[in-house]
């Protein structure tokens, strides 16, 4: 009798953590033949086009306002924060790490997450459920080199460059707060801008940058790729995507600071 | 040379607890057109995909050309599908394409051909299948159900392939219309010289455009047979698929 009940406990908790482990599984095995995938020919270069203007090009809108605002919000806050201890000359370094090191990467990237993860997982979710990617196997065509390598090459390529031009936004927003409302020397603000700059805060930002793109393609093409059951299936793909991506940005964007800065 | 195109010996292939196909044997003469009836959820369509390497069945042999498809390795499945098409149910087209892309998929992607004569194939194809050169640059989501039907069929025949698979081909069609699409079937069939294998639960259809039709039922081929010998047979499974009685060893699983 009692061992009837720690059966049924266990049977209880298997379940599931087989369940997970199977995910986990195949999940891997999905990341490992996408880049495998990634090496090999042939290469569709029209869709790997279309998906660099999808996720760049549109993307500038989105990354311009986020990555502004950032900029001239850590201005202000790090101006009246600094001015408890008489440091507002450091406002001007303050912005440029901030933003180069974290503020740039990490929301350009949470909002093409949002973006662009989500539209990975629905189209291609939509075509899983419509038999569209059998259809691309009957005709000879590998989904994988078809849907999943140029949206991956695409976020390794697209992210740094996004990325790259939203600390550029990013510190011009500084530089508009810092002189426009809190009375700078444009002059002084510029230089003490120039002289912390330091390339390793700049190629963080972008090693982050492209980290991020990988992450937001595969669970976009992930998600969609496995998802089965119709209109509700693509539903709760392009959620997963958008989520996991978010986390797992996250997560890594600690990851590599670590690996960066941890002496 | 045998003239057996396609051999299935002893297949077996579940979803977890589920058994779909339990001892499929079947063989596919070179040239054939072989329907495949069965009632829905007994595993028809799994058994098309098994063959074309879209699934892995668990246990069993499929010969094509005499040459093992089970197991396939992934570089070798590419010339494998090359002999293959496949008129899907609901048309799988792709809706980022022109309906004319979509024609010539396999031509543009794979066999590297430029795109005006591609595109003038597809046009020719198209008309093939009875629809007129402006429906080219239409997207397939413009078309109704009919039209999208046919174009499937073009894409499935626009590679010239050997072997051609119909997944319900004119199931969500009016009475009419399935009857242009089970002649365009049997036209695009004997034209390109091609094996072709059809499932469908529609009888009209499996009666016109079939040489011979199996009954999948329960995993098993329970009956083969010419469409004349379907008429005659006192086959219980058959008499009561083709009569469409709820009363008969078949039971329905609601």
């Amino acid at each position: 009798m009692f061992l009837k009940h720690i059966e049924n406990f266990l049977r209880r908790q298997g379940k599931p953590l087989v369940k997970f482990f199977s995910g986990l599984g195949e999940f891997s095995l999905f990341v490992a033949q996408s880049v495998y995938n990634c090496f090999t020919p042939p290469v569709y270069w029209k869709n790997l086009w279309r998906q660099i203007i999808d996720m760049g090009f549109y993307s500038l809108p989105v990354v311009g306002l986020t990555t502004i605002f950032a900029g001239m919000v850590i201005a202000l806050q790090s101006y009246s924060g600094f001015m408890r201890f008489g440091a507002e000359g450091a406002v001007a370094s303050v912005v440029l790490i901030s933003v180069t090191r974290e503020l740039a990467p990490v929301l350009s990237a949470l909002m093409v997450a949002g973006r662009i993860g989500a539209a990975m997982a629905a189209e291609i979710g939509t075509m899983r459920v419509t038999e569209q990617i059998d259809a691309l196997v009957t005709l000879s065509t590998n989904p994988f080199k078809y849907l999943v390598t140029p949206r991956i090459w695409a976020g390794l390529i697209v992210m740094p460059l996004l990325v790259l031009l939203g600390d550029i936004i990013g510190i011009f927003g500084g530089y508009v707060v810092g002189v426009y409302k809190l009375g700078f020397n444009p002059a002084n603000y510029i230089n003490s801008t120039i002289q912390n700059l330091q390339a390793i805060d700049i190629t963080t930002g972008l090693v982050k940058a492209a980290v991020f793109g990988f992450i937001i393609s595969v669970m976009g093409c992930y998600n969609g790729y496995k998802s089965k059951g119709g209109a509700q299936g693509v539903g709760t793909a392009t959620t997963n995507a958008v989520v996991s991506a978010s986390i797992l940005i996250l997560i890594f964007n600690y990851v590599i600071t670590e690996l960066f800065f941890s002496k | 040379m045998s003239d057996t195109k396609i051999k299935i010996f002893n297949l077996h292939k579940a979803f977890g607890r589920k058994v779909v196909l339990s001892g499929v044997d079947l063989e596919i003469k070179k040239g054939e057109s072989l329907v495949v009836i069965g009632g829905s959820g007994t595993g028809k369509s799994v058994l098309i995909k098994c063959i074309q390497g879209l699934l892995t069945p668990d246990s069993g042999s499929i010969m094509v050309d005499d040459q093992e498809v089970v197991g396939i390795k992934e570089e070798d499945k590419e010339l494998l599908h090359s002999k293959m098409g496949m008129l899907f149910q609901g048309g799988a087209l792709f809706d980022s394409l022109s309906v004319w892309e979509n024609v010539a998929f396999d031509l543009l992607e794979n066999r590297g051909m430029n795109k005006k004569d591609a595109k003038n194939e597809a046009i020719r194809v198209l008309r093939s299948v009875g629809l007129a050169p402006d429906v080219a640059d239409l997207s397939p989501s413009e078309l109704s159900g009919g039209m999208q039907k046919r174009v499937g069929l073009a894409r499935a025949i626009a590679s010239k392939p050997e072997i051609i698979f119909f997944d319900e081909p004119t199931t969500g069609l009016d009475p009419i219309m399935s009857d242009v699409i089970n002649d365009l079937i049997i036209e695009s069939v004997k034209g390109l010289g091609a094996t072709a294998l059809t499932i469908t639960h529609d009888m009209t259809s499996a009666r016109k455009i079939a040489d011979r039709v199996a009954m999948l039922y329960k995993g098993k081929i329970v009956w083969q047979g010419t469409v004349k010998e379907m008429d005659k047979t006192d086959n219980p499974y058959v008499r009561q698929f083709i009569n469409g009685c709820s009363q008969g060893p078949i039971k329905v699983e609601v």
